[in-house]
């Protein structure tokens, strides 16, 4: 430790382990981890925003402890420490919202949970935080917990405008006076199978605007 | 990597464990009184909707006290059981029980349009599990005032519906006695005739969720017949 170089807080180095996860290196549209709950909580922008933060604050705080500890962890129970660290953040997670944002954990119901499966944490704890020092580790988890949140973040919007005429429970489309033209909220858009259609379409977005990341 | 002796691993694990558990347990206890909060909040705010008053998270336990006044609890023959409050009746553990040891809440409220109002609980299941609500009827113990339904995890969209506006709304007027007779609330797939007293329309996609909340009117307001019929008169 003490003969390495001190490293400035926000080293470009660490800088582009917060930005890499936001664009090139996206957990869902890139390494297409943890779809499942940007299926399952995406029909509502509000729900959509909490899992997000949770996620990232369970990714961060679970890289951060992991880190902390990592010359510590015997090499032989790494992954039953690492979702034992998980579960733990996870669960307090969920008694939080269930104290304080209750109309919210009523929605996200059992994906709060499933928040322990999301092979995002998982992959970053493996991935990442069992090699790296604390500080570059935490940012390593809001970057990824960032990328997958605004991705369900964009995808949550499009399907509750669509879906439901509504941004954030406000009812823009009524209030714009486009129903009165025959326009009527599309149901599909609110089925799980539309929001896969979505991210496929940011896919593809993203990629033909990064040439970078297409398959040869 | 170095490699660590076993005993180094059992000590790791059990100082892990015993650490989490007892972070979890301190959060457990600290969080309870929030949540046990935010529960009776929404039971009450329940209540509120099935008589058709809107309430929002901070004005309910306002709200609740100035129009549900009154609460008794009832026997399956309609008599009165001492003893209960029927706030904390859990529904689901009554049932459980014998028709003749549960006990049925009632409540009472008085809204706005000086209409005197008995609130009924009821609870069933739906397709993925349990659905609830309540249920208001006027003084005559026979027209539906207003009900309020939730669920724990209907599909949305399909079976989620019953707690929106749009179906509650239906059961507004509706009857549950045809000449004397308990006849209960249908739901008809495919749509009821407007002019049906004891139907509503069914939910599209939402069968089984539908059948579910028709056995759920059924089988909890039977229950309250010998008390009908006996406050009737």
């Amino acid at each position: 430790m003490s003969n390495m170089e001190k490293e400035p807080m926000f080293s470009m180095k660490n800088i582009k382990t917060l930005t890499g996860p936001l664009n090139k290196n996206n957990p869902i549209t890139v390494q297409v981890l943890g779809i499942c709950s940007a299926l399952a909580v995406t029909v509502k922008l509000k729900p959509a925003i909490v899992m997000a933060l949770s996620v990232t604050i369970v990714v961060a705080v679970s890289n951060l402890v992991i880190a902390a500890m990592r010359k510590y962890i015997p090499d032989r129970i790494r992954i039953i420490v690492q979702l034992v660290v998980i579960a733990t953040l996870v669960i307090l997670v969920d008694q939080f919202l269930k104290a304080y944002v209750f109309d919210v954990s009523k929605q996200l119901s059992v994906f709060v949970g499933l928040i322990i499966t999301n092979c995002i944490i998982m992959g970053r704890l493996e991935a990442f935080a069992m090699a790296n020092k604390p500080w570059p580790s935490f940012i390593d988890g809001l970057g990824n917990g960032g990328g997958y949140g605004i991705i369900l973040i964009v995808v949550a919007f499009i399907r509750e405008l669509l879906g439901s005429g509504t941004i954030y429970g406000y009812p823009v489309i009524e209030k714009l006076g486009i129903y009165k033209t025959g326009y009527e909220n599309n149901g599909m858009v609110i089925l799980p199978p539309m929001a896969l259609i979505l991210i496929g379409l940011i896919i593809w977005f993203q990629r033909s605007r990064n040439k970078e990341l297409i398959e040869k | 990597m170095k490699q660590f002796s076993n005993r180094y691993i059992f000590i790791f694990s059990t100082v892990m464990v015993v650490a989490v558990a007892s972070l979890l347990s301190l959060a457990a206890t600290l969080f309870k009184p929030a949540q046990e909060k935010n529960l009776e909040i929404e039971k009450k705010r329940s209540m509120l909707e099935s008589i058709g008053v809107s309430a929002t998270r901070n004005d309910t336990e306002e709200l609740y006290d100035k129009y549900i006044t009154e609460s008794f609890v009832l026997n399956y023959k309609g008599d009165p059981v001492e003893g209960v409050d029927a706030f904390t009746v859990v529904l689901r553990n009554e049932q459980k029980k014998k028709i003749e040891e549960q006990d049925l809440p009632v409540f009472r409220a008085f809204p706005d349009d000086g209409e005197k109002v008995l609130i009924l609980p009821v609870e069933g299941k739906g397709l993925w599990g349990p659905i609830y609500g309540y249920v208001s009827l006027r003084s005559d113990l026979n027209t539906i005032y207003g009900v309020n339904f939730d669920h724990k995890g209907e599909t949305p969209g399909l079976g989620a519906e019953i707690n929106t506006t749009r179906f509650e709304s239906m059961f507004k007027g509706k009857k549950l006695f045809e000449n004397g007779k308990f006849v209960s609330i249908k739901v008809h797939k495919g749509g009821a005739d407007p002019n049906d007293i004891h139907g509503v329309d069914a939910i599209s996609g939402g069968t089984i969720t539908s059948r579910g909340l028709e056995k759920m009117l059924f089988d909890c307001l039977s229950k309250y017949n010998d008390y009908f019929n006996k406050t009737r008169i």
